[in-house]
């Protein structure tokens, strides 16, 4: 049978990252994947050398919707670092919480989606309802459900007030029932496994050639994770740990993904408890000429900024590295051998954007016409789930 | 003590060329190193002390164009920077890409945003800007309109 090319993007107003995955396929087999990335570039390095140093934290808080918190976590540490100030406790707390609250929100949201694609539809609507108690959280803590502006060069931006403690942790343990019962759902589940186990598989080799990071690299047994491996915030003041699981398939993700809920839950509730009093605020002025390198691991994995200053109001050089850059790379070895049916799955594995997958459409090569879209795509993938099913009798 | 031990083996590996190694700090190292040694000191932190390639750096420093291959070693939390120093009259370097898989991309971006010919790279096509994009206009050089 001839050759095949499935176009995927590059884009759609809902999209994260807009990217574009031309699938080679023969038959139902993947033959090999072209990634096409910059639909959308919008050159925010060279914005941010006519920002101020303070606004710049404004500005790379734009770069995603759903990680927001994660740029301007890593920009920070960037400039503290330049600076080689002490931050006070207190804001070191308040930034752990926010980066953790984001993890989960995000991790739901992934969640949320993966059961849409499998045909567990009930997965997607629960992991969305579960979101909202963690956006509700955002919105009295910051003042917003997305983009909350809360990181500052040498401090946090808003102090988090005592009273609001005993809410936000019992609506956080009030989540816990509801994550075990994603657990269950996920793995136990024999129609789950059998589509995700073995499916998408990157070995420990792959994460280092293609240098995946975050819960794609972890579920591969590489166990790096930036808040263990090199300690800012208050993340070496809390006892938490590293989840990782061998298998390298999208199984494995989905499991790092729902175990790393609990962890992140820890984490803030130890925050909560142990957050001294004090000033939020170092109160730097100005940046002397210098560099600085700060890192944090965002839902995906790890984002890195380099700020180069000399000595004016603004960077000299801001190089931003988000997670998605290294990871999506990755699809093209995870991908190839796979069938069409699981490919949807597969790339939305690393989490990168899901929207994206709604432009899908098979276009025979040859001709130009269209045999499938995006819809059918996703059908086809809920059919192979719906025939597991009735073949193990779950109906 | 890594930390000292692979310094150590940069500088041993480099001798003389190695200009400067700053440590500012506790987990940030840049080692300046002239061009032609790079390959030689990426294989010996990716493949024997197995550091992971976060990324690299472009910048356009004005008089000179250098890139910055950050190296993170995850056990030790330490991010080993090489500084590659470029003549604006030679912008070229050898690429890491047949090392490791990971540098295809952010080659790709440095070579359309600044200009910088990678030898040896496989596919050094545009990644972000669209291909009808002017020749010779490179967005993140200072001359740059």
């Amino acid at each position: 049978m001839a050759h095949k090319i499935i176009p995927i993007g590059p884009y759609h107003p809902l999209q994260e990252e807009p990217e574009f995955f031309k699938l080679h396929v023969d038959g139902e087999t993947v033959v090999d994947i072209d990634i096409e990335i910059g639909y959308n570039h919008r050159l925010i390095e060279k914005i941010a050398e006519s920002k101020s140093f303070d606004q710049v934290t404004f500005l790379v808080e734009r770069i995603c919707g759903i990680c927001s918190t994660s740029h301007p976590f890593a920009y920070v540490n960037a400039i503290d670092d330049l600076l080689g100030i002490q931050v006070p406790e207190r804001a070191l707390y308040i930034r752990t919480i926010i980066g953790e609250l984001e993890r989960i929100h995000s991790h739901l949201l992934w969640l949320g989606l993966a059961g849409h694609f499998l045909g567990y539809n009930t997965v997607w609507m629960w992991a969305w309802r579960y979101r909202e108690p963690v956006l509700d959280i955002f919105e009295r803590v910051t003042g917003n459900r997305q983009s909350y502006a809360m990181m500052k060069p040498g401090g946090a931006r808003r102090d988090m007030l005592e009273e609001d403690f005993p809410w936000i942790k019992k609506t956080l343990k009030e989540l816990i029932p509801k994550f075990d019962m994603f657990k269950g759902a996920v793995m136990d589940d024999p129609v789950i496994h059998a589509r995700t186990e073995g499916v998408g598989v990157l070995t420990k080799e792959d994460i280092r050639q293609y240098s995946a990071v975050g819960p794609t690299a972890r579920a591969s047994g590489v166990a790096i994770d930036v808040r263990k491996d090199d300690p800012y915030a208050a993340y070496d003041k809390v006892e938490w740990k590293v989840i990782t699981h061998e298998g390298g398939d999208v199984y494995s993700k989905a499991v790092v993904r729902i175990l790393e809920l609990y962890e992140s839950i820890d984490i803030i509730l130890q925050c909560l408890d142990k957050m001294p009093k004090g000033p939020i605020d170092s109160g730097i002025k100005d940046i002397p000429p210098g560099e600085g390198i700060g890192r944090h691991e965002a839902p995906r994995g790890e984002v890195i900024h380099y700020v180069m200053s000399d000595g004016g109001n603004s960077p000299a050089r801001h190089k931003i590295r988000a997670p998605s850059f290294m990871n999506i790379a990755s699809n093209k070895k995870a991908v190839i051998g796979e069938t069409i049916s699981d490919a949807t799955i597969i790339l939305a594995a690393v989490d990168p954007c899901y929207c994206c997958t709604e432009r899908m459409a098979v276009v025979d090569y040859k001709t130009g016409k269209k045999i499938m879209d995006g819809q059918d795509l996703v059908r086809l993938s809920q059919e192979k789930t719906e025939k597991i099913k009735s073949k193990l009798g779950r109906r | 003590m890594r930390q000292e031990a692979i310094i150590q083996n940069i500088k041993v590996r480099s001798d003389k060329d190695l200009s400067e190694v700053i440590h500012k700090s506790k987990n940030r190292v840049y080692c300046t190193i002239n061009k032609n040694i790079l390959p030689q000191i990426a294989r010996y932190l990716f493949n024997e002390e197995k550091a992971r390639f976060s990324i690299a750096s472009g910048v356009d420093t004005r008089k000179a164009v250098e890139i910055l291959y950050h190296f993170s070693i995850d056990e030790i939390g330490l991010i080993v920077t090489l500084r590659v120093i470029l003549d604006k009259s030679n912008l070229e370097v050898e690429s890491l890409t047949p090392l490791m898989k990971c540098a295809e991309w952010i080659e790709m971006e440095i070579h359309e945003m600044l200009g910088v010919n990678f030898k040896g790279h496989p596919n050094l096509k545009h990644l972000l800007l669209k291909d009808d994009w002017p020749k010779g206009n490179y967005p993140l050089r200072r001359d740059s309109n």
